[in-house]
């Protein structure tokens, strides 16, 4: 029962986590600039913007939860049992962050899912 | 303008990949030598900020959050979750090559399995939302 608990406590905030952060950074605008103080300028500007804050705190739980299923249950089990995650957020992308998610990267994300799964067994 | 796009999200891809694996790789190899932390004391952890795979290992991990950041300001979400996944066949190889470990034919078969996913959904074009990203539809 636990382990389960911990399978949603790294699905639902990793995958909430991602559809934060890339709200947040369609609402920043495309980063252009890579040098070293621009990307300096990049996290000081996204220290102050609410989706990123909250969507890495999600993102940091998910982490935590899946440290502490690899405790207490094998990699065979925990990885698998994320894997789904990848058909999950291309599902939500699409309905939420309205992407064009065509056969190609349905395709691609089941293929992705299985192969996660395959390398952990 | 959109070749350009092209590139620069192919260029990003690749930092987003490398920095994962290696990344991964260095924090795996130095927390190796450091030896078990399953504490809830400070100070064995700040003990291991003094290896210097493990620095590598955090610095790279923190570029890997930054560029994936970047990355997600113009690519979707459902672009860079299946095209950076391929940092598992990077942490596969790296496994085989440096640590010798035994690669199965199962492995094998999910390494390609990623590939093939990840070159599917690298065909398409990388961005298909505006600044809103659909949250703000109000």
């Amino acid at each position: 029962m636990m382990r389960w608990i911990l399978v949603a406590l790294i699905v639902v905030p990793g995958t909430v986590g991602d559809l934060l952060t890339t709200a947040g950074m369609k609402r920043h605008g495309e980063v252009n600039d890579f040098s070293l103080s621009g990307l300096a300028r990049l996290l000081w500007q996204l220290a102050r913007n609410p989706y990123i804050i909250i969507g890495i705190v999600a993102m940091a739980i998910s982490f935590f939860a899946l440290m502490d299923l690899l405790s207490i249950a094998k990699l065979s089990f925990a990885v698998p049992a994320t894997a789904s995650s990848y058909l999950l957020e291309t599902a939500l992308a699409k309905y939420l962050l309205k992407e064009e998610v065509g056969w190609k990267r349905w395709a691609g994300a089941s293929l992705v899912a299985i192969g996660v799964m395959l390398i952990s067994i | 303008m959109i070749s350009h796009l092209v590139t620069k999200t192919a260029a990003i891809t690749t930092v987003v990949v490398v920095s994962n694996a290696v990344g991964n790789y260095a924090l795996s190899k130095g927390m190796q030598e450091v030896g078990q932390l399953v504490t809830w004391q400070p100070g064995p952890y700040l003990q291991a900020f003094a290896d210097p795979w493990v620095i590598i290992g955090v610095l790279l991990l923190i570029a890997w959050l930054i560029f994936r950041l970047a990355l997600l300001s113009w690519a979707d979400l459902s672009y860079v979750i299946t095209v950076t996944s391929t940092s598992y066949v990077i942490s596969a190889l790296l496994g085989k090559f440096f640590l010798a470990e035994q690669v199965s034919a199962l492995r094998w078969a999910g390494i390609a399995l990623i590939t093939v996913g990840a070159v599917f959904v690298g065909e398409t074009f990388p961005s298909t939302t505006d600044e809103t990203g659909g949250l703000a539809e109000e």
